[in-house]
């Protein structure tokens, strides 16, 4: 049997993912290898200044350069009828475009800019060409400084204030401490890099393949931008190699690659670089937390204070919900938090797995950390006090909330009673030791969406949806939830996603596909079986006189609840019917009951590290993770989503940091050498532990989700740990050796 | 495309007569540096020479010492039974570099001669007196965490990043030269440049003379000791890096190499500190005193304060280690 085939490949060792073999053996075709007749190549040039106005662009040179067919820039490039102001006489609703707007104008605002477009017939001479092209600019002088600016009333923006009672009541509280948390700018690199190819037929119809979490949401901003019916764009997404968030939307590259191939009537590819990466698919922003935090020398909370300003870019506004975590993650009966925005002349940032509670829960995680030295009580059980039964706002009650649950089991798996509860005071092997944890959240819940079903004689399902799978193992857990639905093999059952061509399916993001999607392919097996008794009564001797509920479905068997005798498998159903294949879509709709409940995941991460007595060099031990994620679909790719997030996480703490020079607004770091993601060496033994108790209410999947919490919670825990080895509170990521000598 | 003509040098003496000829030709060995400056637009070679074919993949043994050709790769030398049982601080140096991947293609010509990894030498579009004489540095006043605390001069503050030239250093090792002229032997603290006026030159090798091997002379340390200090615990380069011998007989110095690595524009030799400790008794003081010896003298900028404490932290460490 040919091994390469996902569909019917024999039974895979019990969770290994569906696409995995495609993946890991080359077959998986990600977006820039599609390979299309006529195809050429687009590169781009990009701003080498961070603010001012383009003067001259000097093009001779790129334009006289072997194999080179355009060069788009400012001044030929054709109007895209998106980026004009909304006409809101239509559509009230309507809004303005708000991302950068490509070869809109001669203005730069942010460095790495792209700011023309050179195609050509090969990438290797688009490159050189791209390379050839000379920039003369007005310069002014950019504002990239958060530090500097992270108070400049004049800049910041306001994002939003919450009161709960009393403001500032903290300060009132018996103990008490304000600290400040500042987390840098991180970028998103994934490994595969973005990249778009464009096709036109004719002016009214487009073909896109594109890296993307949601090709929906691509169709829908394309046939907005290039004025098009949304049935007349398709896009691709098959395969993504990771994407965290910056997928999420479509940046300058899609315009620009969708402009640049109708204007030339040929299809384009348009990939960027690593370096590209850094200025143009999103980050999480840079920024600053102040927390204030008292309590009751029992240790019961009295007071949150929880602000914090984040950037975003001169032209957009981008905020993600950083203090929100302090409004009802613990039961604290006053809480304040304000949140502000500050423009720079950077590109816009976007979400980055766990976007809000990743940054939010890093100070608010510290900060309880802290306090439960000063009260002189365990991290956990001053959680555990503090634990909110119901939202402390709202009054609702969770739909789920395994908490408690995830403390007892991360703390026995960790060792938790080795912990030293003086820091500095264990020492293992000549190496300090130290144990921390910390708790990370994400909000949970269910979209709408839409799915295909086709059952055929042959005893196989086919299910569809325009969803993306960047990672997750979306389309295992399909198949998981489709062949148990069904009560077929995982090998009978097929998802094939990212084509728009599909029912409609959400943008994968938020932790919300296993629910969303799962719901919709719950619905069309409902449906199928539906279908399959009211085929039997029509068709079948036996049925004749039964009503659909009379009639069960077990293990691919239709029954009679009557006569047991009276089966039919759904393949002879079919074949007796002279039908080959029976087909349904079925839409489910969104989490309903946001009146009766408030939904999130949680988990709990514990870690155990060495710090280097002199030199200050942090040696990962072990790390815990815990998730209360409600029932897991797909063990393996649950877990590993789980340690990948770790992995994030040990990034966000110990090594990520985009750095820039202020003097030329430029990154410093934009490459793999120099910008240090987690290396093997970095990464301890990982154990993934699950509650796994099904959550009924947000879907009948009994799931809530996992990506997010994988990775929130996670610096934090490793931050609290190094003050446990070393006494050393870390309070501005990454921590670094050179801030733990001796 | 910018096109670049490419031969396969034969021997040593066509290598550097078509080194010679060609003044904008370039060498290529393992290629893990030299084509990433090309693809960065940092250097452009009209020519390259292949070397890879020439003999010198050879790993020898004398009673004067050891010969390591130049283009042994540097898993290969790593992993050599003479260089782990007789100088060990060389393998753990050469294990402390970059990535088995790339250690696997790199060669030890091409590590004593890689260029440094500053940000600004990287960015084509900041001024660089190394990539662009007369531009100015932009790391005096830039961002300088990674940057020189000896050695270095107002016109460029850029660190050598080799792991494996700081255990050459250490080690007293010659650099076997061949060029049109016939051979040399560069002793291995005059090969590497402090950057003064003219920070463009790495090194004194002479336009067309090509490496052919290092030599190590025999030696009587006992113990040794490399560590390496970096942001991630592989595959990033040194913040600091010490390479400790020592000839340690009942508790005594009796001889000391020592050199640092992310401090200068070279392998910094400490040739101070190894006078201090020969003749003491080892002792957590000695090492504590020998340590702040060592960093007499260093100026930093405003990024990279932190080597001093880092510095005498790792001295310390990898004294201790190596005497223990
Ligand atoms: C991501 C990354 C991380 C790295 N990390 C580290 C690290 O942590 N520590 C470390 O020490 N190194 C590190 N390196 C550098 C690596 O060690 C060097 O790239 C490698 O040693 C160069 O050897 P090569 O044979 O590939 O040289 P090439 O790239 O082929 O050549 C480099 C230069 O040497 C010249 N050259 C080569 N051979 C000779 C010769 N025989 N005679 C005269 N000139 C010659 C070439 O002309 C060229 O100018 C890293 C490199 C990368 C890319």
């Amino acid at each position: 049997m040919d091994k390469n085939n996902l569909y019917n490949i024999p039974p895979f060792a019990d969770d290994d993912r569906v696409d995995g073999l495609a993946k890991v053996t080359g077959k998986a075709k990600f977006t820039a290898e599609h390979q299309l007749p006529g195809l050429v190549y687009g590169v781009f040039v990009c701003s080498t200044i961070a603010k001012g106005v383009i003067k001259n662009m000097y093009l001779a040179a790129a334009k006289n350069a072997a194999g080179v067919i355009d060069i788009i820039y400012y001044l030929n490039c054709p109007a895209v009828p998106g980026y004009k102001p909304a006409d809101r006489t239509k559509n009230p609703n309507a809004r303005d475009y708000t991302g950068h707007k490509v070869f809109f104008n001669n203005l730069v605002l942010s460095n790495g800019q792209p700011i023309a477009l050179v195609v050509a017939d090969t990438f290797e001479r688009a490159v050189h060409a791209a390379s050839l092209v000379r920039v003369e600019y007005d310069k002014e002088v950019p504002e990239t400084d958060f530090e500097k600016n992270k108070f400049n009333g004049k800049l910041l923006k306001n994002r939003g204030e919450f009161l709960r009672n009393e403001k500032d009541a903290w300060k009132n509280a018996a103990v008490k401490l304000e600290q400040e948390y500042t987390i840098p700018i991180e970028t998103h690199n994934p490994m595969e890099m973005h990249a778009t190819t464009a096709v036109w037929e004719g002016d009214n119809k487009l073909t896109v393949y594109d890296k993307s979490q949601g090709p929906k949401g691509v169709q829908g901003e394309l046939a907005r931008m290039f004025e098009l019916e949304e049935k007349n764009v398709k896009v691709i997404t098959e395969f993504v190699g990771g994407a965290f968030g910056s997928g999420l939307r479509s940046w300058p590259h899609v315009h620009a690659a969708v402009i640049a191939a109708r204007k030339l009537k040929r299809p384009v590819k348009l990939t960027l670089n690593r370096e590209q990466m850094f200025t143009m698919v999103g980050y999480r922003p840079y920024s600053w937390q102040k927390i204030g935090i008292g309590a009751s020398k029992e240790g019961k909370l009295y007071g949150i204070t929880h602000q914090a300003v984040s950037n975003t870019s001169v032209y957009e506004d981008f905020a993600e919900g950083i203090v929100n975590v302090s409004q009802f993650l613990y039961d604290c009966p006053n809480v304040n938090t304000d949140y502000k925005i500050l423009p720079l002349h950077i590109n816009t940032p976007t979400w980055m797995r766990g976007p809000g509670p990743a940054s939010g829960c890093f100070g608010l995680e510290s900060a309880l950390d802290e306090l439960s030295y000063q009260l002189n009580i365990d991290p956990i059980e001053l959680r555990i006090i503090n634990n909110a039964e119901v939202h402390p706002q709202s009054k609702l009650p969770w739909t789920t909330k395994y908490l408690k649950e995830c403390y007892a089991l991360g703390r026995e798996k960790i060792g938790w009673s080795n912990r030293p509860s003086v820091p500095g005071s264990l020492k293992e092997d000549g190496m300090l030791v130290g144990y921390g944890m910390a708790v990370g959240v994400f909000g949970a819940g269910r979209g709408g969406a839409t799915a295909k079903g086709i059952l055929k004689q042959d005893g196989s399902l086919l299910l569809q949806s325009a969803v993306s799978d960047m990672g997750p193992g979306t389309s295992t857990a399909m198949v998981k939830i489709g062949s148990e639905q069904m009560g077929l093999d995982d090998n009978k059952v097929r998802f094939e996603l990212g084509d728009t061509d599909f029912p409609s399916g959400p943008t994968q993001g938020g932790s919300g596909s296993a629910t969303t999607v799962g719901t919709a392919v719950m619905a069309v097996c409902d449906a199928l079986k539906q279908s399959l008794k009211e085929m039997a009564i029509e068709n079948i001797a036996a049925f004749k006189n039964l009503k659909p509920e009379d009639i069960s479905y077990e293990n691919g068997k239709l029954v009679a609840a009557t006569d047991a005798s009276a089966a039919i498998h759904f393949t002879d159903l079919l074949k007796q019917s002279s039908k080959p294949e029976l087909q349904v879509s079925k839409t489910s709709t969104g989490f309903a009951q946001r009146d009766k409940y408030v939904a999130n995941s949680f988990s709990v991460h514990f870690v155990k590290l060495h710090v280097h007595p002199v030199t200050g060099v942090i040696k990962l031990k072990h790390i815990v993770s815990v998730a209360d994620a409600g029932k897991i679909i797909s063990e393996k790719t649950a877990r590993s989503q789980m340690v990948g997030g770790a992995v994030g996480g040990i990034g966000m703490a110990m090594t990520e940091e985009t750095l820039m020079d202020h003097r030329y607004g430029r990154y410093i770091n934009s490459n793999f050498v120099d910008y240090h993601v987690p290396v093997h060496a970095d990464v301890p033994p990982v154990d993934v532990l699950f509650v796994n108790k099904p959550d009924n209410i947000i879907s009948p999947t009994g799931a809530k989700g996992i990506g997010e919490i994988a990775l929130v919670g996670v610096a934090p825990a490793i931050t609290n740990a190094v003050y446990n080895a070393t006494g050393k509170r870390i309070r501005q990521l990454p921590v670094t050796p050179d801030q733990l000598i001796g | 495309m910018i096109n670049f003509e490419y031969v396969k040098a034969n021997s040593a003496q066509s290598a550097s007569e078509a080194r010679i000829k060609n003044g904008a030709s370039q060498f290529i060995a393992g290629g893990t540096n030299l084509v990433d400056l090309m693809k960065k637009g940092i250097t452009a070679p009209e020519r390259l020479i292949d070397i890879n074919a020439l003999p010198l993949k050879e790993i020898s043994l004398t009673p004067k010492g050891l010969s390591i050709g130049a283009l042994v790769p540097n898993s290969v030398a790593a992993d050599h039974e003479t260089v782990k049982t007789k100088y060990p601080l060389l393998a753990m140096a050469l294990n402390a570099g970059a990535s088995a991947q790339l250690r696997n293609m790199a060669t030890v010509g091409g590590n004593i001669m890689q260029r440094t990894r500053c940000s600004y030498f990287y960015d084509t579009t900041m001024p660089c007196n190394k990539r662009n004489p007369g531009t100015g540095c932009s790391a005096v006043e830039g961002y300088n965490r990674m940057h020189a605390i000896f050695g270095a001069s107002e016109q460029c503050i850029a660190v050598h990043p080799s792991d494996m030239c700081v255990a050459l250093a250490a080690l007293n090792a010659t650099v076997q030269v061949s060029g049109t002229k016939g051979t040399r032997k560069i002793p291995f603290a005059d090969f590497h440049r402090l950057p003064a006026d003219t920070p463009q030159l790495d090194t004194n090798l002479q336009v067309g003379e090509l490496i052919t091997a290092v030599s190590i002379p025999a030696h009587s340390f006992n113990k040794a000791y490399y560590l390496k200090v970096r942001d991630r615990l592989s595959y990033a380069f040194a913040l600091v890096s010490v390479a400790v011998a020592l000839d340690v007989k009942d508790g005594m110095i009796r001889s000391a190499a020592i050199a640092m690595g992310g401090v200068a524009h070279k392998p910094w030799r400490l040739y101070e500190v190894e006078e201090f400790v020969t003749g003491k008794p080892i002792s957590k003081e000695l090492f504590t005193e020998a340590a702040s010896i060592a960093m007499t003298g260093a100026k930093t900028y405003t990024h990279n304060q932190y080597k001093i404490k880092l510095g005498k932290a790792a001295i310390i460490e990898a004294l201790t280690k190596a005497s223990s």
